[in-house]
């Protein structure tokens, strides 16, 4: 019906297009895990460049980007931070809705003032500990201390 | 796909919504469907009309449609999880449509009247199947309102399975299987729905109880054995299941909802002993299974020696494997295969083999990765999304997926014994396309709440500072 080398053009034509959406995709995938932070397409002739756009969102390369659950139910859990504060607790509005007997329904906040990340305690009845010390007032985050609430540890990332 | 310039830094959002890239995505689906179409009918009719853009450009408005209401109710939702449905969906049509073709020759050629096509049907049951997923994308705005109805989704997925066992032969039974309700002239599977249903019951079921399911008695062999009266709900489970082998007379839905159930118990109290008392109960049901009912017997026996079954119970199977070796590695190209002559379950069960024998390994492969896709990103969703219950059940919908289509994959390539499950979004079969439409509605649903960012918070809640606490469970 039609000449054999449009069909063996279609055959292989069409294989090839199949391939080129699954590797679309993957792009998309690998665009997902790798690209979502500004770090990786270098952020110093960014800045340079356009340095209203980023209003000191973020100290430079260094300053923490992610929000990572190292231990507990969440384990895994990654938020993106921006400068919003971030509400931990069990209550259903929290940014990390915990499932952990250990923690009251509004537990702690952590707040970015100017790039530094604050956690704070909103008077929890087991404690938020920063590290191994019970954390009062607002205190400053070194980067990789953990932030144990109950059974759940929570780690800044870059 | 624009994904190299990060749209955060144009705009000053933190997080990119992706809208535009599933947009492209779904653009790019919409050429390969179109180019399948093209191909089908320039090698079975020898033509290409203008009706091939016509096609394209109904799949691609559905979609649209589909696209922008994830825009508005769903922002930040996963931006692969559509693509890689439509282009199944899309590839499910057009085979269908090759199919129906080929048999209206086929019975032209003999002098029989043609057969009715199912192809517009399908299309039809595509249409509510989109329908369905609208609707659930517009009122459930926040999956966790799912949980707060976790025993009613169970009670009703329950009856749902039960409904095919309790009628009468007469309009439950298709070749040998009670799985459905047959009524004017229309046949639905309610088990399709009902394991939906359970999934969502057995996300909030667990997310309830993981605390007790995960505690430990004693240490045998390395595995932290659970206490013995923990063993209620997965017993419950198995009986269920075996329950469906018995009554409906259906392996793969039994093996379906039981596997779903022990992998969310694993997810949930991260404990390796339930996968071992689960693959323990699992065998001792199949072999239980396989003393009792000869029906079981002949899948086992056709399994370990197709070719001596060949001109009975063995026939689909064999023809099955002959499509494969025929496909080889290209395929014979779309619409030069002759899977219709050789299987009456090309459509359905045997989807699978059309796409072996006509795109070949590279082809099925192919399709394996776009469900490997889907998969991957009902995962990440899980992994990602901040509420317990939210992280099961998308992990659970992703896995019944996966198993699923490792069921149907490994039943027509002989990796394991033959039973009949649908392969989703892509077989002929209209209870099982909307069912499935509404598990991506749920996945895109929890996917969202996942990646969208963290709501800026203004005023103090106004619970904030009161005393009580209100407690959910």
């Amino acid at each position: 019906m039609t000449a054999e080398i449009v069909v063996q053009a279609f055959r292989f034509g069409f294989l090839i297009l199949l391939w080129l959406f699954i590797y679309a995709a993957f792009r998309v995938v690998k665009a997902d895990l790798f690209g979502a932070g500004p770090a990786r397409v270098s952020p110093v002739p960014r800045r340079a460049s356009a340095p209203v756009k980023d209003k000191g969102r973020r100290k430079g390369p260094r300053g923490p980007r992610q929000l990572v659950v190292t231990g507990g139910s969440l384990t895994g859990t990654r938020i993106t931070l921006g400068t919003a504060p971030i509400l931990v607790g069990r209550a259903d509005d929290s940014t990390v809705v915990l499932t952990d007997d250990f923690a009251s329904s509004r537990h702690a906040r952590l707040t970015n003032r100017d790039g530094d990340w604050y956690v704070e305690d909103l008077g929890s009845t087991n404690g938020t500990y920063l590290d191994r010390a019970r954390v009062s007032g607002p205190t400053l985050i070194p980067p990789g201390a953990p932030i144990r609430i109950g059974k759940t540890v929570l780690e800044l990332r870059s | 796909m624009g994904e190299r310039t990060n749209p955060a830094l144009a705009t000053g959002r933190s997080i990119p919504t992706r809208r535009n890239t599933e947009l492209a995505m779904l653009l790019f689906a919409t050429v390969v469907v179109m180019a399948a179409q093209a191909i089908v009918d320039a090698t079975v009719r020898g033509s290409v009309g203008l009706n091939v853009l016509w096609y394209g450009a109904g799949f691609a408005g559905v979609w649209l449609v589909a696209h922008l209401v994830v825009r508005r109710f769903a922002r930040y939702a996963d931006p692969l999880i559509l693509p890689a449905v439509a282009l199944l969906n899309g590839l499910g049509l057009v085979l269908i449509a090759r199919l129906d073709a080929a048999a209206a020759l086929d019975a032209e050629s003999s002098g029989e009247p043609i057969p009715g096509g199912d192809a517009p049907l399908q299309l039809a049951w595509t249409l509510v199947g989109l329908v369905l997923f609208l609707l659930v994308l517009l009122f459930i705005r926040d999956h966790r309102v799912l949980a707060r109805y976790g025993y009613t989704f169970g009670a009703a997925g329950l009856v749902l399975l039960a409904i095919p066992a309790v009628l009468p032969t007469s309009i439950s039974e298709v070749n040998g299987a009670k799985l459905w309700i047959r009524v004017a002239g229309f046949s639905i599977q309610p088990g399709e729905f009902a394991k939906i249903a359970l999934l969502i019951f057995f996300a909030a079921y667990l997310v309830a109880k993981r605390d007790v399911l995960s505690l430990a008695s004693r240490r045998v062999l390395g595995l932290e054995l659970p206490r013995g009266q923990d063993l209620g709900p997965v017993l419950v489970a198995w009986l269920a299941s075996l329950g469906v082998l018995v009554f409906e007379k259906d392996l793969g839905s039994s093996l379906l909802l039981f596997g779903i159930f022990v992998v969310m118990l694993y997810i949930a109290t991260e404990r390796v002993s339930w996968l071992a008392i689960g693959l323990l109960l699992f065998s001792a049901g199949a072999f239980l299974a396989y003393q009792l009912f000869t029906h079981v017997q002949i899948r086992v026996k056709v399994w370990l020696d197709p070719f001596a079954f060949r001109n009975d119970e063995g026939f689909q199977i064999v023809q099955s494997l002959l499509g494969l070796g025929t496909g080889g590695m290209f395929g014979t190209g779309l619409g030069g295969g002759r899977p219709d002559s050789l299987n009456i379950y090309a459509k359905t069960d045997f989807i699978i083999t059309t796409i072996g024998e006509e795109l070949g390994l590279f082809g099925l492969v192919g399709v394996l990765m776009l469900y490997l896709i889907l998969v991957e990103r009902g995962f990440r969703a899980s992994l990602l999304v901040r509420d317990a219950f939210g992280k099961l059940l998308a992990a659970g919908l992703a896995f019944s997926v996966a198993l699923q289509v490792f069921v149907v994959v490994g039943g027509v390539t002989r990796l394991i014994p033959l039973t009949g499950l649908t392969t989703p979004f892509v077989s002929y079969g209209g209870s099982s396309l909307v069912a499935n439409f509404a598990l991506v509605a749920l996945l895109v649903r929890i996917s969202d709440a996942a990646r969208r960012p963290a709501a800026p918070i203004g005023a103090p809640p106004p619970l904030a500072e009161t005393q009580t606490e209100v407690l959910s469970r």
